[in-house]
């Protein structure tokens, strides 16, 4: 047997590797900040455009945007934003050498998260 | 790069099942993963059911107990039986750790038990750890000096700079953290992964070695240190208790603070 021919052994996180706060914390914070870049980002950009145009390109906006589909991907952003913001504020924590015992990587975690979703809410109750 | 699935010769497939022998009441059914260098089949998940009247408490004792009474065929490494060799560092029910510390208690319904992640299988639970022990050997784990040997006595420490050494002399190099890591998993070519980064912290961290620039010097690289994302998989993990994730922080920091920032 030659040593290329061997297997791989299995690895993939749900089936092989258990789900844990851990990694799915750093997948989502990986996520959303792609999210932010691919659909965020042209989606700011598009306003600024509009803006700038004139009314009519403005009205074209808010019409796309009072869509179910508008507010969906506005939501997501939303929720994008305060995620990889709050996210961001635990890494900067752990890059001073702080925190970085599993319990309180785990309370910071679960901090993280239920905040990022209560944010989320409040603001678009408000916005959206 | 990310990969999601596994190559087409490391599909795992239904293997074969092993009643429990008659009579016996209180059993368990263990899920192992199988592969055979010979038959050139692909891997299979074989299931032992076994009976916990007659075997040792802890995952080990079972696995041993598979080989010697069911099926001689099943390989995998152990030796201590007491989590100071690392050996037999698996993947039980979907996290690294060593089997022989681990009671069978701990788990319910079917233990699965795979080889470490992400590694070449050279068969069954053994993976092949070479590229691991490559990477050990290029941190040069040894004490590194200039001055002079003292003529009559060892090179001696304070209590203070020894207790700088708790929490990292104690890793036994099992690899469960290493195999643990979905940034070592897709970039272990050239990440050297938290188990080789803590023992790399554990020689900057040791009073007694005078080569503290060279070997931050041999860290300051994109790949070698800087894929820790700080995904704490590693300290999650490790079976013995130890913080792998810190450690690589603490890296990070030293690389910091000697730019004088």
């Amino acid at each position: 047997m030659k040593a290329d021919q061997r297997p791989l052994s299995p690895f993939m996180i749900g089936p092989y590797y258990k789900p844990q706060l851990t990694s799915l914390m750093s997948i989502t914070h990986r996520a959303t900040g792609v999210f932010l870049s691919v659909v965020g980002a042209p989606l700011l950009l598009w306003w600024i455009v509009a803006v700038s145009s004139g009314p009519a390109a403005y009205d074209a906006l808010l019409a796309c945007m009072a869509g179910w589909i508008g507010k969906l991907g506005l939501l997501a952003c939303l929720f994008s934003l305060n995620f990889h913001l709050l996210n961001g504020i635990r890494h900067l924590v752990w890059d001073t050498g702080r925190a970085l015992d599993l319990k309180s990587a785990y309370t910071l975690g679960w901090l993280v998260l239920a905040s990022a979703v209560i944010l989320t809410a409040v603001l678009a109750g408000v916005l959206l | 790069m990310a990969e999601f699935r596994l190559p087409k010769n490391s599909r795992i497939m239904k293997g074969k099942t092993f009643p429990a022998p008659e009579g016996a009441t209180r059993t368990r059914t263990f899920k192992v993963y199988r592969w055979d260098p010979d038959d050139g089949e692909n891997p299979r998940v074989d299931s032992y059911v076994v009976d916990l009247d007659s075997c040792g408490p802890m995952v080990l004792d079972a696995i041993i107990k598979i080989k010697n009474e069911i099926d001689p065929t099943l390989t995998f490494r152990r030796s201590c039986r007491e989590g100071i060799c690392g050996s037999c560092a698996m993947n039980i029910d979907g996290t690294n750790t060593l089997a022989c510390t681990r009671p069978i208690s701990d788990f319910k319904g079917d233990v699965k038990i795979n080889p470490l992640p992400h590694l070449p299988v050279v068969k069954d639970i053994v993976p092949d750890m070479s590229h691991f022990y490559a990477q050990y050997a290029t941190i040069r784990p040894w004490i590194r000096t200039q001055s002079t040997t003292p003529p009559d006595s060892e090179r001696l420490q304070s209590k203070t700079d020894r207790e700088k050494l708790d929490g990292l002399y104690e890793c036994i190099l099992c690899a469960c953290c290493s195999t643990s890591c979905p940034s070592y998993w897709w970039n272990g070519d050239r990440y050297l992964g938290p188990a080789v980064l803590l023992q790399a912290y554990r020689w900057l961290a040791d009073s007694r070695d005078e080569a503290t620039g060279e070997r931050l010097d041999d860290l300051e690289d994109p790949f070698r240190l800087y894929r820790c994302h700080t995904i704490m998989n590693c300290t999650k993990t490790c079976p013995k208790g130890l913080n792998p994730a810190k450690s690589i922080a603490e890296i990070k920091k030293m690389l910091i603070a000697r730019r004088g920032i």
